[in-house]
């Protein structure tokens, strides 16, 4: 396979789950503005720092208005992470990897940016809002569900597969980063139950507030939820389960190729760490510290695969 | 501009009379519903565009994506018709390749005096890198797509050789496979000749051209200028189809005197390359030294037997339009035949009474680039202003030997399904034709274009024209 074809391959999926996540980021947000009135700009300004985008949205807004972080996040172009910018980007990167891909793949990936494209052309209304994330996260799995049903197992699927779990990887550990004041226990480590408002958001954010609900019978506590988005391998958006299925995939490639990458030594000792941890010594150490040091490692191991499989020569 | 009874429709004859090939589908046709045709040609745009066969459109601030509209009625022609075409194209395609080996070798044809040597040796498109050098099998054009148009039952004409890079096949087969979805039976009503080969076909011969020092499981990868390009998904669709990578200028280089492409396991050799890039960014150390699109020293790995290049440089010279007024001369010179297909009356104004005669005339004629393509840069007379015509009289004559005028001809037309109903429209044909050592394939058919205006000559893509499926009938 060109090496530019992995590239292509493994931005086309990284920039799909991204979409899927701002997506989700937003109907957090707006769940909040709906039941919260008091401070609702607070809780949008975590979201657009949670996006990774707050130095692009400061320097054209004043305020952290609902109607201005949604048309920034959704579809404003001067914004690299915007919904709109990353489906036109998905689309752009599949078709540049067209021979790798199946057709029902890339059908799927250019319907999402027809539909989207139509969908966005003007500022979306609050009432149009919720039926419209939910068909981004509605199409972002019809083109997994493509992948999954119709490509061949094999250097195409894992690079399609390491984008997407990096992605996820990086967006979980991000919205912890953010959040992650509020998930500090304030006397003792066992801690008081949070903010119900705050938790959902968290957990919504990455599609977890039921899985949760079912697994913990309703024990909301810090160390619940942070135990659950790095550790619980179990959910599929956590550090943990991310960071096995980026192994799992390099794993493959070097089996393919002959011999492991250098890429794969990082993720065997980023898993090494998350294997030496139980969510008690990573509260004792410093949860920021933890997320702050996760965020980097999973960085370098991108930067590394990059490297290792010749994306850009 | 003429009426359209002054045409020769290839589906109608008279005032209700349908001509044989037509008459099995104008039976079917008469009893199907205008509405569901409609509906079938919604479907029809909406499968185009989901599968994404659109190009991109130059000259705009933002390109755009667009479609080449497609009409359901095809165009339908009979075996005997065919096989008289398909022999003359043969006839013209073999004639080519040995008009260009000549051309970069002994230069026979200009010692015998048949076309005139500053006609070769003053040509941009002449390559003199390629001079003393024979390419695997002496094949120059691996691919071509021969544009022709008919003015009566038995009159069709070569109206550009398309030696260089001919591109549109991609529509010549998806336009069938929409065919088939749509109608399926009119395809058990009608025994048309397959096309879905091409791809198949089109690997194996470019394999069979594998160079002199290849290696043993010929390698062939496609060269596309990327994804901005007009035609990136035709490259792409061709080399999904022939199940060959996708390359571009940059993930190529010469390594150990070889063309190689990076993958995701270091640098593997290409043995044939299909470049869909011109002559000019190929090489930079060679050619265009800005070009980002090609590969610095790949005319050197070339010359040394270590790559095919499909087409070969220098095949470009063969296009020329001043070239193409002498090519029943040519095909003559190395046939030793008549040429079976007619080319279309040139005037050269380069020549001090043809220029004289076509500005007199301009009205009534068609001035091309000698070369130009794709339809930019031409005037149609019968179709100008005055103003235009005076604007490109000026420009004609500051660089009289820039152009070459023909007559307007009166193309043949077949009708599309215009609003309900049927309603005539101009088209022409470009038959696509593979060239190997092994031998000359054409696929039976090819892509017709069809001018949507009324009464408009000008059936390029870029310039709103649009498709039709192509049917050969077996016999």
């Amino acid at each position: 396979m060109l090496g530019k074809t992995a590239g292509g391959l493994y931005w086309m999926f990284r920039f799909l789950e991204r979409s899927e996540n701002t997506a989700r980021l937003i109907e957090a947000g707006f769940r909040i503005a709906l039941t919260r009135s008091s401070d609702s700009e607070s809780e949008w300004k975590s979201v657009v720092t949670t996006a990774g985008v707050r130095a692009g949205y400061d320097d054209i807004y004043d305020s952290y208005a609902a109607a201005h972080v949604v048309d920034y996040l959704l579809r404003d172009m001067r914004n690299p992470s915007s919904v709109m910018n990353v489906i036109a980007n998905a689309r752009m990167n599949a078709r540049l990897v067209r021979t790798a891909l199946t057709t029902e793949v890339w059908e799927a990936v250019n319907e999402s940016w027809m539909v989207m494209k139509a969908a966005m052309k003007r500022p979306v209304r609050e009432t149009e809002l919720p039926a419209l994330l939910g068909e981004v996260r509605r199409h972002s799995a019809l083109v997994r569900g493509a992948l999954h049903g119709t490509m061949l197992r094999n250097d195409i699927y894992d690079f399609a597969q390491i984008g997407t779990s990096l992605e996820r990887a990086d967006n979980t550990a991000r919205i912890i980063d953010v959040k992650y004041y509020t998930l500090l226990p304030s006397a003792s480590f066992v801690g008081s139950p949070l903010d119900n408002v705050q938790w959902e958001t968290i957990l919504r954010s990455v599609s977890a507030h039921r899985a949760f609900r079912w697994l913990n019978e309703g024990n909301m506590t810090s160390a619940n939820i942070a135990e659950f988005m790095i550790l619980d391998s179990r959910f599929p958006r956590s550090l943990n389960s991310a960071s096995h299925a980026i192994e799992a995939h390099l794993g493959f490639l070097a089996k393919d190729y002959g011999a492991p990458a250098p890429s794969y030594d990082l993720v065997d000792a980023q898993l090494n760490k998350l294997r030496a941890h139980t969510i008690k010594t990573i509260f004792d150490d410093g949860l920021h510290q933890f997320i702050a040091g996760f965020i980097r490692d999973n960085n370098a191991i991108g930067s590394q695969i990059e490297q290792d499989y010749q994306f850009n020569g | 501009m003429d009426t359209p009874r002054d045409h020769f429709d290839e589906m109608l004859e008279g005032s209700d009379g349908v001509r044989e090939p037509y008459r099995q589908y104008q039976n079917w046709f008469s009893s199907e519903n205008p509405s569901r045709l409609i509906k079938k040609s919604k479907e029809a745009e909406a499968f185009f565009r989901r599968t994404g066969i659109t190009f991109n459109v130059y000259g705009r601030l933002a390109a755009q994506e667009r479609l080449i509209p497609f009409d359901l009625i095809p165009r339908i022609i009979a075996n005997r018709e065919w096989s008289r075409l398909s022999k003359g194209i043969e006839q013209r395609v073999r004639a080519i390749n040995m008009f260009l080996h000549d051309v970069y070798n002994r230069q026979e044809i200009l010692r015998a005096g048949v076309i005139p040597t500053e006609l070769i040796a003053r040509n941009e498109a002449f390559l003199p890198q390629m001079m003393g050098f024979s390419p695997p099998g002496n094949i120059y054009t691996h691919i071509v797509g021969t544009d022709i148009v008919r003015t009566g039952e038995d009159d069709f004409f070569v109206l550009e050789d398309n030696a260089r890079t001919p591109s549109g096949v991609s529509y010549m087969l998806e336009n069938r496979e929409t065919m088939l979805q749509m109608f399926p039976e009119l395809f058990s009503q009608n025994k048309v000749q397959p096309v879905s080969n091409y791809p198949k076909n089109l690997r194996r011969s470019l394999a069979a051209c594998a160079p002199v020092n290849g290696t043993d499981k010929c390698t062939v990868a496609i060269l596309t200028p990327g994804i901005h390009n007009s035609a990136y998904f035709e490259h792409s669709f061709l080399a999904d189809q022939m199940g060959v990578e996708l390359v571009e200028g940059h993930d190529l280089k010469v390594v150990d005197g070889r063309v190689a492409m990076r993958t995701t396991q270091g640098y593997t050799p290409i043995d044939v390359l299909y470049r869909r890039i011109d002559d000019d960014y190929l090489d930079p150390l060679n050619f265009n030294p800005d070009s980002m699109l090609g590969v610095p020293g790949i005319m050197d790995v070339y010359r040394a037997g270590n790559i095919t290049i499909a087409n070969a440089p220098g095949t470009g010279i063969a296009d020329d339009k001043a070239i193409y007024s002498y090519m029943p001369e040519i095909v003559e010179f190395y046939t030793g035949e008549k040429a079976l297909l007619k080319n279309v009356l040139t005037h050269r104004c380069s020549e001090p009474d043809a220029l004289k005669y076509v500005l007199e005339n301009l009205s009534e004629l068609v001035v091309k680039e000698v070369h130009g393509s794709g339809g930019y840069g031409m005037l149609v007379g019968p179709a100008a202003s005055k103003k235009e015509i005076a604007a490109f009289a000026a420009k004609l004559k500051k660089n009289p030997q820039n152009y070459i005028a023909q007559p307007t001809l009166s193309l043949s037309t077949v009708p599309i399904f215009a609003k309900k109903e049927l309603s005539p429209r101009h088209v022409d044909l470009r038959p696509f034709v593979l060239v190997s050592p092994d031998g000359i394939n054409i696929t039976p058919g090819g892509l017709t274009r069809v001018a949507l205006k009324e009464g408009s000559l000008v059936v390029n893509s870029s310039q709103g024209g649009g498709t039709k499926d192509t049917w050969v009938l077996e016999d």
